[in-house]
């Protein structure tokens, strides 16, 4: 996901004194390496698959899919972790039990996790540092609508609001309705309308005018 | 455990600020502490619910102050040490002065050198669809959170101790996190998401409509009986409708438990639910082997 971030490449060339977690880690892994237990190759790639090829771009397909095949609806409603791994996104860690939630005309979900921060890897990567934050996590559960409105999501009173805590195995991620005047989009069009924020439940679907600002998320 | 990582419903702790364009990591060694607690997990060092735990005992204002991944770091360092993979001495000089114990070296069995990271931690979820296990709920139940204050790990947090809810669905069986974070074994159960009116969980001047649908254990439930004796019980609001996981209705409080909705409910439900003929005491966990055993996971 975000493209265009200066990402390190993943050696320090800096000579400014390491962070304290910065030793740690350093000490650490050379203990692991030495021991046998680790491989910084391996290391390396596992790193990668989570900073380029799992993120949020994974859910948005599921989505678009979803939106466009009714078949498909049937079988991501039924067995979600199955559905999303015909569209090529195997289950991996924090993806195997998996539940869609499918926003209504009646119902917004919101996903949370109060006790830690677990969260649909598999289709939305790893965590934003926001969804981690002791203020998201307090919030949530007792003011979802103040919280949303944080977000600039302003759920009508008509509508209820349906916190979801992820406190077991289950993972959960939310289907967005899908946004009027979109009935011309292709799949692949559909899909650059899905945010990050709008699979967790704290934000909407972009609206198709608004396609071509084309946000990281 | 009552610790400060059991935030739901606190307040004080502000609005809750986004990056704009936040990269996946934000340092180079949280990268690292990322990898290797997957592969240590991976080559079963711990559990996921002893990594919790581990992450749960850091002294309250410490897991207050630190990032993500410092607790990630705390929590590995932690359970490396006590697992015995490595000494303290060890972690403070970067260097090795014994190897590994023989079963954390064993390179897990994945074949696509992989490192058997593939997953978080296979054990806690292995057992989802053993049909020996008899669920003691059925969806449309009334239940009510058990009201304990354990100092061990818990999934139950305080917000939901000894409010009433209603069992929507069924996700089949998985372990326990209460035993497993301990080394108590893995005790299969059903896991049920329960929903909980707003005004159950935070008062009687609580009007919005926001129910908290959350996670439970059988262990964490009770039967209402106080709900079951009465013919109707103030159902969600009517606008529930037909979406699923809908409210069981009229009908009295042991109703089938089928509930009419199309969708997911009860899909969900005919898979996973065995009959609930066996008496509960039938769900014996099985011992499984635990602690430094190999989990590759074939997929």
């Amino acid at each position: 996901m975000s493209e265009g971030h200066d990402h390190h490449d993943g050696h320090d060339h800096h000579s400014a004194p390491l962070s304290e977690p910065a030793q740690r880690v350093k000490a650490l892994e050379q203990l692991l390496v030495e021991k046998g237990l680790v491989n910084p190759q391996a290391l390396d790639e596992l790193i990668d698959t989570y900073e380029r090829r799992v993120g949020p771009r994974n859910g948005a397909r599921v989505v678009a899919r979803a939106w466009t095949d009714p078949e498909y609806r049937k079988r991501l409603l039924d067995n979600a972790a199955r559905a999303i791994e015909e569209l090529g996104f195997p289950p991996g860690p924090q993806g195997e039990h998996m539940m869609v939630l499918e926003n209504t005309p009646r119902v917004h979900n919101l996903v949370v996790c109060t006790l830690c921060s677990c969260y649909p890897w598999s289709v939305l990567g790893l965590p934003p540092v926001w969804y981690k934050s002791t203020a998201y996590r307090a919030s949530a559960v007792n003011d979802p609508r103040g919280l949303l409105k944080g977000f600039g999501v302003d759920v009508g009173d008509d509508k209820e609001v349906r916190v979801w805590d992820s406190s077991s195995e289950m993972r959960y991620f939310v289907i967005p309705e899908r946004p009027t005047g979109t009935e011309d989009l292709s799949e692949d069009e559909l899909a650059d309308l899905v945010t990050r924020d709008s699979m967790i439940g704290t934000g909407l679907p972009k609206s198709p005018g608004r396609r071509e600002s084309r946000a990281a998320r | 455990m009552n610790g400060v990582h059991d935030l739901g419903g606190m307040h004080g702790f502000g609005p809750v600020i986004r990056e704009h364009n936040e990269p996946v990591f934000h340092s180079e060694w949280e990268k690292r502490v990322f990898g290797m607690t997957l592969t240590a997990m991976g080559r079963g060092v711990c559990n996921v619910d002893e990594f919790r735990r581990a992450i749960e005992r850091m002294p309250p204002a410490g897991y207050l102050a630190a990032s993500y991944y410092e607790k990630w770091l705390h929590a590995l360092e932690a359970l490396l040490v006590e697992k015995g993979v490595v000494t303290r001495e060890e972690l403070l000089s970067g260097h090795a002065a014994a190897p590994a114990p023989a079963q954390a070296a064993e390179s897990p069995d994945d074949g696509e050198g992989n490192g058997g990271v593939e997953s978080f931690d296979s054990s806690a979820v292995k057992l989802r669809f053993d049909k020996s296990y008899k669920p003691g709920f059925k969806v449309g139940d009334r239940v009510v959170a058990r009201n304990f204050n354990p100092e061990h790990h818990t999934r139950l947090p305080r917000y939901a101790r000894g409010k009433r809810g209603v069992i929507r669905y069924d996700h089949g069986v998985f372990v326990f996190p209460d035993t497993h974070a301990h080394g108590q074994g893995g005790k299969p159960q059903h896991v049920y998401t329960v929903a909980f009116e707003a005004r159950e969980l935070w008062g009687p001047d609580e009007s919005q409509r926001a129910p908290v649908y959350l996670d439970c254990w059988e262990g964490y439930l009770e039967r209402d009986r106080a709900a079951a004796a009465k013919p109707a019980v103030k159902s969600a609001p009517k606008a529930a409708g037909k979406l699923p996981g809908k409210p069981p209705g009229k009908s009295s409080g042991k109703s089938s438990g089928k509930s009419s909705d199309k969708s997911s409910t009860k899909t969900r439900t005919a898979k996973f639910a065995a009959p609930a003929r066996a008496s509960k005491s039938a769900a014996k966990p099985k011992a499984r082997p635990r602690a430094i055993a190999r989990k590759g996971r074939k997929r």
